[in-house]
């Protein structure tokens, strides 16, 4: 006996939107299950993950201070995986903005001012892009698969920034603590709102509106889509598949760049052993929750947003693993896939071997989409 | 003797009338709603054991809803299906398996790179051993005037061969109904003639056939009856050997065909527009054909024709002529005299060159996408101003496709629908009319009607015609020789990435082309199997 996929003659429009509130609820109920296996009380434990986080002003500061990067990140990646390109390490093009956009302050503290910001940003995002150029040429020279590739420079990225901080770029002053120098008032994003909220918001909203635009309007945004559905179709237009690689790789590296100066020079401050909790891996569900639509994806980010949040909140308050904010987080990926391959297939239990079927993977599904 | 002598000594014959006995299968009433359309409307027919039945229609006349109904793809509305007298319920295409329920399908299901044994082991439910089902091949195959070798690797075979191992493999699971679909639209004229006797042979031994084609000629030769579908609705039953081509068609269309308008003979002075000169260029891939030194002009006001049994380097050319390969050197191909051999498709395009792929979906059109922004796919890039400063004008590609609807009569459900939800044949009317639009002076098209009905067609290669004479240069890629025929000024025949040298239409028999896709012209090739 064996299972099949089979692909629906007809995709339901309204599924293929339900499907990520469906996944988020199905979460909700397997948070459920693990909250009583753990012996916590369930409904405690859900209240404080999912609501709690909604009924105070700093912590609603920090959700948006959280959505910020996860917006940018995933934004970026959507375009990768329109166009059929799988740019998984954003988490370390998002180290090697960070690590771009800290020279300035680090190497030069007194310089200060809306220009040497700016100046920060750029360097943050061609960081990002430098590092994302790598699996692309990578990729487009010798065919070397970009999930592996870039996936593997994620930890590369890693030990470089550890280094760094550790390092060379430790400071001084700093009491052997593995962080740079603090940045100055002048070297920081400014703050819009709130104690925390920096113009890095703003970035984000305008970056999901552009990247918007830009798939339903420009030759670009429709390159990006045929290439990603119908590559054949694709080199009939004239379009280049390895120049689109390059573009997807340089666009979504250099938003996790800027993700990632935006974080050195707002809520961090400095350079750190780490300079994010996994946004880098977090965006990627937020993309495909987000229905791989720009528009889509700031309301997803909100929700993983808050999975962080809740995350912190119940292991303060019940003692519960620290790792469980991955776990509501793979969960939410692992159910919005599995909804989206139940929207396009139907499954068939086959009790003898007839003939091979062809069974597509589930990451396919959500292809094809804006 | 072996088998292929056999056929040798027995030629094809026109079936004698229609046989009697209880149908092997009768649909009563069978009723197919899909939302708001009516594919299927309340259609009987019996089909006798031992009768090649003929089922005819336009596209979109509801004939492959009726075949997956049948064979199990789809269930009824409403309507009865009986096999052998009592009433059944087709659950799925295994249980059409197990009812005695065959098809072969118009597009092959094999693995270039597995054997014709495994091929088929991977589609027989019993898991015998590889070595009795090889035994049982080169057997069933015999029997049948179908010779195979079961150790053959499938990329090697001819598409006639491929067939073959389609056939086989329905053959081994003795169905008592076989459903062909088209199956001779990829045959030369000599392996459609080895097919009918196949067919012969089965229905001799009370093996019933559903045998569905748009070629009227050969329905007229081998099939003992005919339903004839319009609209959904059975419009008439008939014995088609005493019909007339021309009735049936009209039965199927519902009006008199327009005839096409006759050619004008070309003025040999006109100057040629498009040049391919020597290309050559390597197999993109392993079971791909690499081109041999292929030269050919096409002057402005004529129709050239490359006839060639499928997979004889049709793909490479096209690719060659479009860009999507380039080729080593510039002028091995020339639009209007300016080199482009290794320029791209758009450059091609702003030369006022088009071009027409035989693989609609995926290749020609993007399924998931709607027909306007299938339209800004091949005319981004030619000037007309659908692409301003990067931004696309989505608003004027709608205008086209209303354009391209009107002239080409594309039927569709709503004004702008994803190229999937069309029936192939009228995706075939857009993806043509979105060419014809810009009134090309180069025109390169494959298969121009492959799986189009009988009107479509007509209005297709009309328009070609008219295209040519108005002083374009059209190279139509086709393996329908009565479609070469009927538009071509000249032919030349593709047979191993070779081109022979164009000859005038006018001149030549279906037989003299068949010959030369056969590989006559240089000794074996791809159908080397037959006893020519």
């Amino acid at each position: 006996m064996h299972i099949e996929l089979i692909r629906r003659p007809e995709r339901s429009a309204w599924m293929a939107f339900l499907s990520p509130v469906l996944a988020i609820v199905l979460t909700v109920i397997a948070g459920f299950i693990i909250f009583v296996a753990s012996r916590v009380d369930p409904f405690g434990a859900l209240y404080i993950y999912f609501i709690d986080s909604l009924t105070a002003w700093w912590s609603i500061q920090d959700l948006i201070v959280k959505m910020t990067p996860l917006i940018l990140i995933a934004v970026g990646l959507s375009l990768c995986y329109l166009s059929n390109t799988w740019n998984i390490g954003a988490e370390g093009q998002l180290a090697a903005g960070a690590i771009a956009g800290s020279v300035l302050p680090i190497f030069f503290p007194d310089w200060e001012g809306p220009l040497v910001v700016a100046i920060m940003l750029v360097m943050g995002v061609l960081g990002g892009m430098a590092y994302a150029a790598i699996p692309a040429i990578l990729k487009t020279r010798f065919g070397a698969n970009e999930i592996l590739t870039s996936l593997m420079l994620v930890y590369v990225a890693g030990y470089v920034l550890d280094w760094l901080a550790r390092g060379p770029w430790r400071n001084p002053a700093g009491h052997n603590f593995p962080n740079s120098r603090q940045f100055s008032d002048g070297q920081l994003l400014p703050v819009i709102a709130g104690q925390h909220i920096t113009i890095s918001i703003i970035f984000a909203l305008i970056v999901a509106a552009a990247a918007w635009l830009l798939l339903r309007k420009t030759l670009t945004g429709f390159q990006i889509r045929v290439l990603g559905q119908a590559p054949r179709a694709g080199a009939f237009a004239g379009f280049s598949q390895s120049r689109m690689i390059m573009i997807a790789f340089l666009i979504s590296g250099g938003l996790a760049g800027l993700a990632g100066v935006c974080e050195v020079a707002g809520p961090l401050g400095q350079l750190r052993i780490s300079v994010s909790p996994g946004y880098g891996f977090t965006a990627i569900i937020v993309a495909f929750l987000g229905r791989l639509n720009p528009l889509g994806i700031i309301v997803s980010s909100f929700v993983l947003a808050l999975s962080y949040l809740g995350g912190e909140g119940v292991q303060i308050a019940y003692g519960v693993s620290d790792q469980i904010a991955r776990v509501f987080q793979g969960m939410l990926l692992f159910f919005v896939l599995a909804c989206d391959a139940l929207i396009f297939y139907r499954i068939r239990i086959v009790r003898r071997v007839v003939a091979a079927a062809p069974v597509a993977p589930a990451m396919e599904a959500t292809r094809g989409r804006v | 003797m072996s088998a292929t002598d056999a056929r040798l000594t027995t030629s094809v014959k026109r079936p004698s009338g229609r046989p009697t006995g209880e149908p092997t299968l009768e649909a009563i009433g069978i009723t197919k709603d899909f939302a708001t359309l009516r594919a299927n409307d309340h259609i009987n027919f019996a089909i006798r054991p031992g009768e090649i039945h003929a089922l005819l229609g336009e596209n979109g006349a509801g004939k492959s809803t009726l075949v997956k109904i049948l064979y199990g793809a789809l269930q009824p509305t409403f309507g009865e299906i009986r096999w052998k007298g009592k009433s059944v319920t087709i659950v799925n295409p295994a249980a059409a398996r197990r009812l005695g329920i065959g098809m072969v399908f118009q597009h092959f299901s094999l693995f270039d790179a597995l054997t014709v044994a495994e091929n088929i082991s991977l589609a027989l439910a019993d898991g015998a051993g590889v070595a009795t089902l090889r035994e049982r091949i080169t057997r069933v195959s015999a029997e049948y005037g179908l010779p195979l070798n079961p150790n053959s690797t499938v990329a090697d075979l001819s598409v006639g061969e491929r067939q073959r191992v389609e056939i086989v493999r329905c053959l081994l699971q003795e169905p008592q109904l076989i459903i062909m679909d088209e199956p001779t639209s990829v045959l030369t004229p000599q392996e459609a003639d080895d097919l009918f006797m196949t067919l012969r042979r089965l229905t001799d031994e009370g093996c019933s056939v559903l045998y569905i084609s748009h070629r009227l000629e050969e329905v007229k030769q081998i099939c003992h009856h005919a339903t004839i579908l319009r609209h959904g609705k059975v419009v008439a039953e008939c014995d088609p050997q005493r019909e007339t081509a021309a009735r049936l068609a009209t039965l199927m269309v519902g009006a008199e065909l327009r005839e096409l308008h006759a050619p004008e003979p070309v003025n040999a002075a006109a100057k040629v527009r498009l040049a391919i000169h020597d290309l050559s260029m390597p197999r993109p891939h392993p079971f791909a054909t690499a081109l041999d030194h292929v030269s050919l002009e096409v002057r402005a006001g004529e129709i050239v024709s490359i006839a060639g049994v499928a997979g004889n380097g049709q793909d490479e050319l096209f690719d060659a002529l479009s860009g999507e390969a380039r080729a080593k050197s510039a002028e091995a191909i020339q639009i209007d005299g300016v080199p482009v051999g290794r320029r791209g498709v758009n450059v091609r395009r702003r030369l006022n060159a088009a071009f027409v792929p035989e693989e609609r979906l995926g290749h020609g059109a993007v399924p998931r996408m709607p027909l306007s922004e299938n339209v800004v796919l091949t005319r981004h890039g030619t000037r007309e101003g659908l692409v301003r400063s990067g931004v696309v004008n989505f608003a004027g590609a709608r205008g086209i496709v209303g354009r391209i609807t009107e002239v080409f009569d594309v039927r569709k459900g709503s004004p702008d629908p994803e190229a999937s939800s069309l029936s192939g044949g009228n995706l075939q009317k857009f993806v043509v009319g979105r060419e014809f639009d810009r009134q090309p002076g180069v025109l390169v098209v494959c298969q121009p009607t492959w799986g189009v009905d009988a009107g479509a067609a007509t209005t297709i290669r009309q328009a070609l015609i008219d295209l040519a004479r108005a002083g374009s240069a059209v190279l139509v890629i086709s393996q329908d020789l009565d479609e070469i025929l009927e538009i071509s000024d000249r032919v030349a025949v593709i047979s191993k990435g070779h081109l022979s040298a164009a000859h005038d239409a006018r001149g030549m028999s279906r037989e003299d082309i068949g010959l030369l896709m056969g590989g006559a012209g240089h000794g074996g090739g791809a159908g080397g199997t037959h006893a020519h």
